[in-house]
């Protein structure tokens, strides 16, 4: 590393240090800023009932962005996750409904749910294929396997009588539903990985500069397939949450713009693109600011038009405000990297 | 008296006889005409995307008829991809096929190419989606039918006195398409026939994603806890309003009324209390329309564009207490 890019990468350290000057201290004032003006100008916003409805609509959003973000930090990116929870809760559903125990069908869908994670891990690891260009592909190959080889049909219920499915979609303990407290399980979980365990501060170290990374010994191309495999695996429980939410999936939502919603959950909260930077915490922020956005936005009775135009807007500033934060490191980057 | 008894016998059993004789010709005359007609002819079938159940149930139904006809049906599944589906229909013109089943995704997105297509002679039926150029035949839901249908049950259960307020949310799946501005325009034309005592209080599109439907479903109970009822635009969608609904512990405040095509799923819905009212397009009831007008297209000889003909299927409400088993239908997904 150049004593330049020593020097830029202390500044960033020094900026994610003082709050206030990082993307995320600027987008959790703007969240509370905006979090104020709504309670001031809707009536029913700052109600406990409203604030937990906001929370709970923002879980699925926060989980699969937690889930994104192991691979972001490690400078790559994963957009198969929708394709992938699709196809894995689909099938164990459609088995289940045809029969099998729905425990036993889970336990397939997540092995099938793997070694998708595998596949695309070892083709980003080993053919050196950049991420974006991958999992790009992948999607429709994956949802390709999905439809027409394991299901057809796009509605699928969930299966009746699964008790803890439906308190896991319906139910609440102490008073807060049960999709946000596994969202902050799945939190807390994934902060101690990226924390506390020598894979987690590897993905740090491959993000920051996997040649270095490769160069000091790190088992560069295993940790890339583990994270892939990772990814996969928080994407199908988001699938089961929203299987238990919903009684039941839908898959035309292979066909929305889900997984650009997690981008930027994790962009927003200040994780850059580039890798090696940002935590759970960033997950967080970003997903209060989209989730406070979201409901004040549909408060507000806004169009559909209305509401894409700001999100891809606020996107475009999270994107500006990120390459700010963030630059290119000139001595690691390669064509290919977003 | 009894020659007269017996001559009229005869008679009547000679006349009855020579009918059957008669009949049994005219029949298989008829009967061999319709099979020479339509055997190996050609069909090409362009739905929107081969995973709902209309589009499974249509393409079922039109297959068993080409298989006992003789005729074939080729499918060209778009995956919903407007241009896609745009590539198969220019190609399916370039090979002269003898009739195209065609689902719209939109009104203006194939209209040039059934122009076209009328101008080389081949025959369109248009399914469930009209687009802007009418073409032979038009066979679908009377979507402005489900959304007044919709509007009246609604209008009458949050006018009436027992009725929590007059306020209804709706959940439409994209502004634009033209399914949900029938839809909506015959909704608000119901309520407004009501006497316009009803109020919108939110109209918010979830993108056909029954997760997104269910959190701004949240969203508007917490805005409006007196809420009166919420009308979505699809069955697939409208999972997640019911599901908001009853975790609000608003179940019984709340009438949800949704509308599809009639698979399984919506039923099962209607019994576990998601929907309220279901307004359903019976896609096999469609089936067998969309059966009889490729035979008799087929048969005619008449120029393509040279009559433009239109069948709207009925719709059909199915509640908790009209639920019978035969309400909803499977979707056999082997075929």
């Amino acid at each position: 590393m150049s004593v330049q890019a020593g020097e830029q990468a202390r500044g960033s350290q020094r900026k994610g240090v003082s709050l206030r000057f990082s993307q995320e201290g600027i987008v959790f004032l703007l969240t509370m800023l905006m979090f104020v003006g709504f309670s001031i100008l809707l009536p029913n916003f700052l109600t406990s009932g409203n604030v937990i409805a906001l929370m709970r609509s923002v879980s699925v959003l926060g989980m699969l962005a937690l889930g994104m973000s192991l691979v972001v930090i490690g400078r790559g990116v994963d957009l198969t996750m929708v394709s992938t929870l699709v196809v894995g809760v689909v099938w164990a559903v459609k088995m289940a409904n045809d029969g099998m125990p729905f425990g036993q069908a889970l336990f397939y869908g997540g092995l099938l749910v793997a070694g998708f994670g595998m596949v695309v891990g070892l083709i980003v690891a080993f053919a050196e294929i950049p991420p974006i260009f991958t999992t790009l592909a992948m999607a429709p190959v994956i949802f390709g396997i999905g439809n027409p080889f394991l299901f057809k049909q796009d509605t699928h219920n969930a299966p009746q009588g699964v008790t803890w499915l439906n308190e896991l979609g319906f139910g609440a303990s102490f008073g807060i539903p049960n999709t946000i407290l596994v969202f902050a399980a799945v939190a807390l979980v994934m902060h101690l990985i990226l924390r506390y365990t020598r894979f987690g501060r590897s993905i740090y170290a491959m993000g920051d500069n996997p040649a270095a990374a490769r160069l000091s010994g790190l088992p560069v191309r295993p940790i890339t397939v583990a994270q892939y495999m990772m990814t996969a695996l928080v994407a199908y429980l988001v699938g089961i949450v929203i299987l238990g939410s919903n009684s039941g999936i839908n898959s035309r939502l292979a066909y929305t713009t889900l997984v650009y919603d997690v981008l930027l959950v994790v962009v927003l909260g200040g994780i850059g693109l580039s890798g090696g930077r940002g935590g759970v915490r960033n997950v967080i922020v970003g997903t209060l600011f989209v989730g406070t956005l979201l409901s004040g936005m549909t408060i507000l009775n806004l169009s559909l038009t209305a509401q894409n135009f700001i999100k891809s807007l606020v996107m475009l500033l999270a994107l500006i405000a990120d390459t700010v934060a963030n630059p290119r490191d000139e001595q690691t980057s390669q064509q290919g990297d977003i | 008296m009894k020659l007269k008894h017996l001559m009229a016998g005869a008679l009547a059993l000679a006349s009855v006889a020579g009918g059957v004789a008669a009949q049994q010709e005219l029949s298989n005359a008829s009967r061999d005409s319709y099979l020479s007609a339509v055997e190996g002819k050609r069909v090409v079938y362009i739905p929107m995307s081969m995973t709902t159940d209309l589009v499974l149930t249509w393409n079922a139904f039109l297959q068993r008829q080409a298989d006992e006809l003789g005729y074939t049906v080729d499918v060209r599944d778009p995956n919903w991809s407007a241009e896609a589906g745009a590539r198969a229909l220019t190609q399916a013109i370039g090979e002269k096929p003898d009739l195209i089943v065609l689902q719209n995704p939109d009104v203006q997105a194939y209209a040039r190419l059934i122009q076209r297509a009328t101008k080389a002679g081949i025959k369109i039926i248009q399914l469930n989606m009209e687009s802007l150029t009418q073409s032979d035949a038009y066979v679908g839901a009377d979507w402005y039918g489900v959304g007044h249908t919709a509007g009246e049950a609604i209008a009458a259960r949050c006018s009436a006195d027992g009725a929590s307020s007059n306020k209804v949310a709706v959940v439409t799946g994209v502004p634009t398409a033209p399914v949900d501005l029938f839809q909506m325009s015959g909704f608000r034309a119901a309520l407004e026939e009501a006497g316009g005592g009803i109020e919108i209080v939110s109209e918010q599109s979830a993108g056909y994603d029954p997760s997104k439907a269910r959190a701004i479903t949240s969203s508007v109970l917490q805005q409006n806890p007196d809420l009166c009822a919420v009308f979505g635009i699809w069955d697939g969608q409208d999972a997640g309003i019911g599901a908001a609904v009853k975790e609000a512990g608003m179940a019984e405040q709340v009438f949800v009324v949704s509308s599809g095509g009639g698979a399984q799923t919506s039923c099962d819905r209607v019994a576990d209390g998601s929907f309220d009212m279901f307004i359903e397009y019976d896609a096999r009831m469609q089936g067998q329309a969309l059966n009889t007008l490729v035979a008799s297209m087929l048969q005619s000889g008449r120029e393509a564009g040279s009559e433009k003909i239109v069948y709207y299927g009925p719709n059909y409400v199915v509640t908790k207490d009209s639920l019978t088993p035969a309400s909803c239908f499977t979707v056999d997904e082997d075929q």
